[in-house]
């Protein structure tokens, strides 16, 4: 049997950390992330999505909504893709992705799908960290009977299979974006909570935080400007971890027709076409590959940035 | 031991009842009139009268709360609105498939992801690891139904005609049946709870094949079942090598293996006898954990896949606006897992003595 008892850190040479020059964590985070292929492969995809969220109007060649029958003769619905630069014939109307059932152009949904798709996965977990965040630091640092409750409560949240409870609370409240989007947030805050309390209990007892308060300094202040900074690393992992988590949870519950079938998501693009897999799968296929491709370059930026925090992992 | 079964029992009790409030909640904040979200815009206003006394909405919401509670308490999940049949007589008919569907998925994702992640660790860095690493890494981040669609595709479209084609839909082929437990052994007879329960196995095809010897059968629902089991194992498959991969590697740095390593032991001794044992501890529950990921993944799997089993139901309630269904479900599921997770925290406990002092 293993007897792991947990040994104080080991302090690095002091001499090689006055010589070394000033180092900020973003520039250190940088370079780490940098060192890592898997992670500048996640960085390149979330900047190419990024690109594409901001420029989706200019870089889609049609709108989301607009259906080719009538604009173009001899239109097919469910046309495969057609790129003239892959020797499709230059007489045809070039569509990359194909077109849907509607006559409409994939590529273009896909496209201009990105903002909401993604968008909802961003302000979902910008919510969570902001509500769980706040919950998790009042928890830490009154601890007692505000902490049992607080987190008491979050157990249960977790208690949930989050994306069926996502699932309930959406057809409970209604389907809209904003719901869905209040959903996905809510499901994630135990998770914020716990990191950021688990920080602040961590932090709590510093020296440091004891000078501030025998400054004087109020307790908003003693956990704003000392404490939580404590907490801004792993929720800048776990954050961007999260959102990938996000854009696969919205992409679920647009397929199980809780978001309105009418919003232009990649999810919902696949819940109205699912049934025409064998008849034309480039209508699914695109979407479900976006999907993918956003989810790991969330993935692996969140692994690289986990390693590049990591002072212990640190070559 | 037995002050830490205790505790943690205690633990899981509060945590129960807030399961209950929260779905109790969810019913009640259904935006407008409860009677005509249940009922329909058309119900009368005599219909709906009766069915506020009914399910007693004229009370005060505490009183409901103990209502609710004490409906529970005598199994009585409610009563379906679009199959008018009770909550818990659906729920019997369709979890069968919904078992068979998730201990399948989890057997796939342990017994491929465990020796993978083990493999991955072995082999640090060979071409085994990276290429692993690269499929768990695209396996966490693909949609459950988007995989689902996939596998459709390759398997019973592009692969159509070859000995490798596999079924897209449904338990098993037409025309096949398993022949249920009391058919084949003549049991007729037998009434009551245990005809409950011979019926309730008998739903579950694969075991019932198996011990009945209904070969022809099992074959099929197998090879129906195998794609389902990819879709909703591939997620929780990768997240087991990879835990398994790093728990393996952080084992293999600590002191006891240096010392086993020193004391000139064989090395497939040293990683397979001494630390692979230990590596294996934190698999444990993210093993557990898993099944609140394969729960929600059985909603996508069973709609891409048309297998009616609990999740599939859950579908077809969200889109038909059946709360009570929606209601009942959530909260076995929810239940089901809290169960779960205390059985594998409590496993915990009794594989690493230092879990029970702290």
């Amino acid at each position: 049997m293993t007897d792991q008892t947990t040994a104080p850190p080991v302090l690095g040479d002091a001499e090689g950390l006055l010589t070394a020059r000033p180092a900020s964590l973003w520039r250190d985070t940088l370079a780490g992330i940098l060192r890592q292929r898997s992670a500048v492969i996640g960085l390149a995809i979330l900047i190419m999505f990024t690109f594409v969220m901001i420029f989706a109007d200019q870089i889609a060649p049609f709108g989301a909504k607009d259906s080719m029958l009538g604009l173009e003769p001899g239109v097919v619905k469910q046309a495969p893709p057609c790129v003239h630069l892959l020797g499709c014939p230059a007489d045809r109307y070039e569509h990359i992705l194909g077109l849907d059932t509607n006559f409409q152009d994939v590529f273009s949904r896909i496209v201009i799908g990105s903002r909401i798709s993604i968008g909802i996965g961003f302000a979902a977990i910008g919510l969570a960290i902001i509500i769980g965040g706040t919950i998790g630091a009042v928890a830490g640092y009154l601890g007692g009977k505000t902490d049992n409750i607080l987190m008491r409560t979050m157990d249960v949240v977790l208690a949930f299979p989050s994306l069926l409870l996502a699932i309930v609370i959406v057809s409970a409240l209604g389907s809209s974006l904003v719901n869905t989007m209040l959903a996905i947030g809510i499901v994630s805050i135990p998770i914020y909570a716990r990191i950021v309390r688990a920080s602040v209990l961590g932090a709590r007892e510093n020296d440091y935080v004891t000078a501030s308060r025998a400054l004087g300094e109020s307790t908003a202040g003693i956990l704003v400007r000392r404490i939580m900074p404590n907490a801004v690393t792993p929720l800048i992992v776990q954050g961007t971890l999260g959102i990938g988590t996000a854009v696969l949870e919205i992409a679920a519950l647009a397929f199980v027709g809780v978001v309105s079938l009418s919003e232009v998501t990649w999810g919902s693009m696949i819940a109205i076409e699912f049934q025409r897999l064998f008849t034309a799968p480039h209508i699914i296929l695109a979407p479900g590959l976006a999907i993918t491709l956003v989810v790991l370059g969330f993935n692996l930026l969140g692994d690289g940035l986990r390693d590049a925090f990591d002072p212990r992992l640190n070559r | 031991m037995a002050r830490f079964i205790a505790r943690r029992l205690l633990v899981t009790i509060p945590v129960l009842l807030g399961l209950v409030f929260v779905v109790f909640s969810l019913a009640r904040i259904i935006p407008g009139d409860p009677c005509r979200a249940v009922l329909g815009e058309r119900a009368t206003d005599a219909v709906c009268n009766d069915f506020i006394v009914r399910y007693g909405l004229d009370q005060p919401i505490p009183v409901q709360f103990v209502l609710y509670v004490e409906q529970l308490s005598h199994g009585d999940l409610g009563t379906s609105i679009k199959h008018s049949r009770p909550v818990t007589e659906l729920l019997i008919e369709r979890l069968p498939t919904t078992i068979e569907l998730t201990l399948m998925a989890l057997l796939f994702a342990i017994v491929i992801g465990i020796p993978l992640g083990l493999l991955s660790a072995y082999r640090r860095n060979s071409p085994i690891d990276v290429g692993s690493m690269i499929i768990a890494n695209i396996g966490v981040s693909m949609p459950v139904f988007v995989l689902g669609l996939l596998l459709q595709f390759l398997f019973a479209l592009l692969l159509k005609g070859t000995p490798l084609a596999l079924p897209p839909s449904g338990r098993l082929s037409s025309g096949v049946e398993v022949l249920s437990l009391v058919e084949v052994w003549h049991l007729e007879s037998v009434t009551g709870a245990v005809r409950g329960v011979l019926d309730f196995v008998s739903r579950l095809y694969i075991p019932t094949a198996l011990i009945t010897g209904q070969w022809g059968a099992l074959g099929d629902a197998l090879r129906h079942l195998l794609l389902p089991m990819i879709a909703l194992g591939t997620i929780p498959l990768a997240i087991i090598a990879r835990i398994t991969r790093s728990s393996l590697l952080e084992v293999l740095g600590l002191d006891y293996v240096r010392t086993a390593r020193a004391k000139g032991l064989r090395e497939r001794s040293v990683v397979l006898r001494h630390a692979t044992r230990n590596a294996l501890l934190p698999v444990v529950t993210i093993v557990g954990l898993q099944l609140g990921g394969l729960l929600s993944g059985a909603v996508l799997t069973e709609t891409t896949f048309n297998l009616a089993g609990v999740g599939r139901t859950v579908f077809e309630a969200i889109t038909g606006r059946d709360y009570v269904v929606i209601q009942g479900f959530t909260l076995i599921i929810a239940v089901t897992y809290v169960m779960v997770n205390l059985l594998v925290d409590l496993s915990y406990g009794i594989l690493d003595p230092r879990v029970r002092q702290r």
